[in-house]
C-alpha cells in the first residue's frame, strides 16, 4: 500500500468527508424517490382493497412479498461478517468495508420490517403481536431476533460513527451547514478522551461478539418459518444451514456492487484497492463454493429419492415451468462468479463488479424460487379451486411494492452516505499513524 | 311443528322480555318495535325472575342478531365433548351438496370452497375414487402451532377454530396446513347487508373479514343446538357421520353406528397418518362402492353446464 504511505491527515478527512450530490448523485436519489413513491401507491391502493390486488392465492399465499423479506434479511447479514467477524479475526484490511456493510446492514434489515408489515393481511393488528404473542410461533422468534440485530446493527453503526462525527463538528466550513445540527445531537458529548476511547472499544467489541449469534439467528429463524412446516422443498434440516450459507453470499456480493460503486463516485481509489477487490474475491468465491455446496445437498439428494411430495416439486424445478429461473439462479447467482473469480483477472473491480451484481440478482430470485414454488405443490391435489390460484405471476402492484422496497434501501444507504463518511476517518488515520510507526 | 311452538315461545318470549328492560342501543330493538299494532292474543311466557307473566303475540319478533356465547366460551368450547368425523369414501359419487350447503350457510367467498371433494388415484394402476375433505381438526394441529397471535386455537372439544377479529393475516397457518384446507379472505367479503352487521362468532365464522383466515369450522354453533353440521344433513348419500368421541357415536342423519365398530370392521382411516398430526376426521375406504368414479366425473360435467359462468369466472 505505498500509495496510502503518501496520504497525509489533511487529505484523508478532504476525501472521506460526506459531499455533496453532483448531477448524478441528484439523478440517482430523485429516481429512487420516484420507485418508492410508486411504491407506495402501489401499496395504498393494497391498503384499499386489500391482498386482492396481488396475484397471490389461496396455493401461492405467500409471494414476492416474503421472498423479498427474505432476500432483505439475508442481505443484513453482511455488517456482522465483515465487521464483526474480521475484527475478531483482525482482518487489518477491513478497514474501508466496514462502515458501507454497517449502512447496508441498517438499511436493509429496516425494510425487511416493513416488507413484512406490508405481507400482512390486517396491518392494523400489528400490535396484537405484543398484546396477544405466543413464543411458541416462529414469527414471534423473528421479530425477537431481528428488532434485536437492528438494534446491534444500529449501535455498531453509531458507535463506530462517533469519532467522526467529532471530526466533521470540527471541520464544519469543509461539510457545510445541512446536517450540523444532527452532528451535534448526535456526538457533541464525545470529546476522545481516554477514558470514552476505552468504553467505546469495549463497546464495539461486546456489540461484535454478540452480533454473530444473533445474525445467525435471523436468518436461521427466518428459514424456519419455511422448514417449521411439512411441505415438500421447506420440509429440510439443512435449512438454517442453507439460508445462513446464501446470506453470507449475497452480503458480500453486496458489499462488492457498493465498494465499487462508491469507490467511483467518490474517487475513493486510494482508500478502496485493488487488494481490497483481490481480497474480496477470494472470500466471495469461497462463500460461492459452500452456497453450491448446500444447493447440492437441497436439490441433489432429494432428487436422488424422489419421494413422491418431492417429484411434482423438483421436476417443475429442473424441467419444469420454473426451470429457466431456476437454472438462471443457480447459474447467474453462483456458477458463472465462482468462474469469473477463481481467475486473478476477475478479481480486478470490473469483473468482481459483474460478479457481485450477478450474485445480487441471481440472490434475489433464488429466494423466490424458495417460497413460490413449494407453495403450488401442496399434498392434496389442487382442485376446487379457482383456476388464477394454481398459478402465480407478482401483480404490478406487488413489483412496484417489492420494487419500491428496494429503492427504499438504496436510499437510505445512499442518504447515509450523503450524512456520513462512507469510510471510516478515524480509523484510516490510526491505521495510517500504526504503519508510519512501524 | 306444533310440539315445538311452546318451546320456541319461551326462547324468543325470554329474549323479548330482556329486550324491554334494556337501552336504546340495545341490537335487538329496532325502531319499527314501537309501532307494533297489539292484536289482542296474549301468550303466558317465563321471565328471568322465574315469574309466569303475559305478554301481546304482536310483540314477539325473532331476534336478528342475537350475540351468541362470549368470545371466551367459544374458545373454550362444549364440555364433555370431544367432536369426530368420518367420511365414507365408498359412498362419495362428488355431489358436492356438501360443498354448496357449506358455502351457502358460512358465504364462503368467490369461487373458493372449504369443503374440497378431489378426485383421487394414490398410485399408477390403482382406482379412482372421489375423496371431500374438511378441516382435519387435528389433535397436533400445525396450523395453530404456528400462528403468532392466537387467532387460531384448538378447543377442549378437540375443534380447531379461528377468530377474525385476533388474525393479522400473516398466512403462515395456511403454509403449515399439510391438507390446504383453509382460505383467505382476498378482498372485503361480499355478503347480504343483514348478515355483513350481524355479530361475529368465532363459532358461526360469519360474518368473515377482510384480510384474515377462514376455513371449515365442524359448525360447533349447530353441535350447540343439537344438530348436524350443514354438510353432514345436505349429502343425500350419508357420506359424512358426525359425533362425538366420547358417546362413541357417530351419525350421518339416518344411520347411527358406533365409532369405533365403524372405524373397526371398514378399516378407517385418517389422511397423512405420518405426519403425526391426528386428525379428527376418519375415512372409510372406497371398497364395495355405491357409485363408479365416472358417475363422479358426469356429475361436474352436469355442474360445468349448468353453471357456466362459474366456470369462465374462475
Amino acid at each position: 500500500m505505498e500509495n496510502q504511505n503518501i496520504l497525509t491527515a489533511d487529505k484523508v478527512i478532504h476525501d472521506l468527508l460526506p459531499q455533496k450530490f453532483g448531477m448524478r448523485g441528484k439523478i440517482w436519489t430523485a429516481t429512487l424517490i420516484i420507485i418508492c413513491l410508486i411504491g407506495a401507491y402501489a401499496y395504498f391502493l393494497q391498503l384499499k382493497n386489500g391482498l386482492v390486488v396481488t396475484n397471490m392465492g389461496d396455493y401461492a399465499s405467500w409471494g414476492i412479498y416474503i421472498s423479498n423479506f427474505v432476500f432483505f434479511v439475508a442481505i443484513s447479514l453482511v455488517g456482522s461478517l465483515i465487521t464483526a467477524i474480521f475484527r475478531l479475526s483482525d482482518v487489518k484490511w477491513r478497514t474501508p468495508l466496514t462502515r458501507i456493510s454497517e449502512m447496508i446492514a441498517v438499511s436493509a434489515i429496516t425494510f425487511a420490517s416493513l416488507i413484512i408489515i406490508v405481507d400482512m393481511g390486517r396491518p392494523e393488528r400489528l400490535v396484537f403481536l405484543f398484546t396477544h404473542g405466543r413464543l411458541q410461533s416462529p414469527i414471534m422468534w423473528d421479530v425477537i431476533v431481528i428488532s434485536t440485530y437492528f438494534c446491534i446493527s444500529l449501535f455498531l453503526l453509531y458507535i463506530t460513527l462517533l469519532p467522526d462525527i467529532r471530526i466533521m463538528i470540527k471541520a464544519k466550513e469543509m461539510v457545510g451547514k445541512p446536517f450540523a445540527k444532527l452532528y451535534r445531537w448526535l456526538g457533541s458529548y464525545w470529546k476522545g478522551t481516554e477514558a470514552q476511547e476505552k468504553i467505546r472499544n469495549r463497546s464495539i467489541t461486546i456489540l461484535c461478539i454478540i452480533i454473530i449469534p444473533v445474525a445467525f439467528c435471523i436468518h436461521t429463524v427466518t428459514s424456519w418459518l419455511f422448514a417449521t412446516t411439512y411441505r415438500p422443498g421447506w420440509d429440510s434440516t439443512n435449512f438454517g444451514a442453507y439460508f445462513v450459507s446464501g446470506a453470507f453470499l449475497v452480503g458480500a456480493g453486496g458489499v462488492v456492487v457498493a465498494m465499487y460503486i462508491f469507490r467511483k463516485a467518490y474517487k475513493l481509489e486510494a482508500y478502496i484497492t485493488e487488494m481490497h477487490f483481490e481480497k474480496m474475491g477470494r472470500i466471495l468465491v469461497m462463500l460461492a463454493l459452500l452456497y453450491l455446496y448446500f444447493n447440492v445437498n437441497e436439490y441433489l439428494i432429494p432428487a436422488f429419492k424422489m419421494k413422491k411430495p418431492e417429484e411434482a416439486h423438483l421436476t417443475e424445478l429442473f424441467t419444469g415451468e420454473f426451470a429457466p429461473l431456476f437454472w438462471f439462479a443457480i447459474f447467474i447467482g453462483m456458477i458463472i462468479p465462482i468462474i469469473i473469480i477463481l481467475f486473478k483477472k476477475g478479481r480486478k473491480p470490473l469483473p468482481m463488479f459483474i460478479a457481485g451484481v450477478m450474485v445480487v440478482i441471481g440472490a434475489w430470485f433464488k429466494r423466490y424460487l424458495i417460497v413460490t414454488p413449494t407453495l403450488l405443490h401442496p399434498f392434496l391435489p389442487m382442485h376446487d379451486a379457482p383456476e388464477k390460484y394454481k398459478h402465480y405471476f407478482p401483480s404490478w402492484q406487488e413489483w412496484a411494492i417489492a420494487m419500491g422496497s428496494l429503492a427504499g434501501a438504496l436510499l437510505i444507504i445512499t442518504l447515509l452516505a450523503r450524512m456520513f463518511p462512507v469510510i471510516s476517518i478515524y480509523k484510516t488515520l490510526t491505521d495510517e499513524h500504526e504503519t508510519a510507526q512501524k | 311443528m306444533e310440539k315445538n311452538s311452546r318451546r320456541d315461545f319461551l326462547v324468543t318470549g325470554l329474549l323479548a322480555t330482556a329486550a324491554v328492560g334494556c337501552s336504546d342501543k340495545n341490537p335487538f330493538v329496532t325502531d319499527t318495535d314501537q309501532q307494533v299494532t297489539l292484536s289482542g292474543e296474549k301468550v303466558k311466557l317465563l321471565s328471568a325472575d322465574g315469574e309466569i307473566i303475559e305478554i301481546d303475540k304482536a310483540l314477539l319478533k325473532p331476534v336478528p342478531d342475537l350475540p351468541q356465547i362470549s368470545n371466551s366460551e367459544a374458545r373454550r368450547g362444549i364440555a364433555g365433548k370431544k367432536f369426530v368425523m368420518v367420511i365414507d369414501l365408498s359412498r362419495c359419487k362428488n355431489l358436492k351438496r356438501c360443498q354448496a350447503s357449506c358455502n351457502h350457510a358460512h358465504f364462503v367467498q368467490d369461487a373458493q370452497n372449504w369443503i374440497k371433494v378431489h378426485p383421487m388415484q394414490d398410485g399408477d394402476h390403482e382406482a379412482p375414487y372421489w375423496q371431500p375433505t374438511t378441516c382435519m381438526h387435528c389433535d397436533e394441529p400445525p396450523c395453530v402451532k404456528v400462528c403468532p397471535v392466537d387467532a387460531t386455537f384448538k378447543r377442549q372439544d378437540g375443534i380447531v377454530l379461528i377468530d377474525s377479529d385476533r388474525c393479522v393475516g400473516c398466512r403462515f397457518c395456511m403454509a403449515a396446513c399439510p391438507y390446504s384446507t383453509r382460505v383467505f379472505n382476498w378482498e372485503e367479503p361480499t355478503l347480504p347487508a343483514e348478515v355483513e352487521h350481524q355479530h361475529y362468532s368465532c363459532e358461526t365464522s360469519v360474518p368473515q373479514k377482510k384480510g384474515t383466515v377462514g376455513k371449515c369450522d365442524f359448525c360447533p354453533d349447530m353441535a350447540r343446538k343439537g344438530e348436524m353440521p350443514h354438510c353432514v344433513s345436505a349429502c343425500p348419500n350419508g357420506v359424512f357421520s358426525f359425533g362425538d368421541m366420547y358417546e362413541d357415536t357417530v351419525t350421518n342423519g339416518t344411520e347411527t353406528f358406533r365409532f369405533s365398530d365403524l372405524i373397526r370392521d371398514k378399516a378407517g382411516y385418517r389422511l397423512m397418518e405420518d405426519l403425526g398430526t391426528k386428525p379428527s376426521v376418519y375415512y372409510l375406504p372406497p371398497v364395495n362402492r355405491n357409485f363408479k368414479f365416472e358417475e363422479g366425473l358426469k356429475e361436474e360435467e352436469e355442474r360445468k353446464k349448468i353453471l357456466p359462468e362459474a366456470k369462465s369466472k374462475s
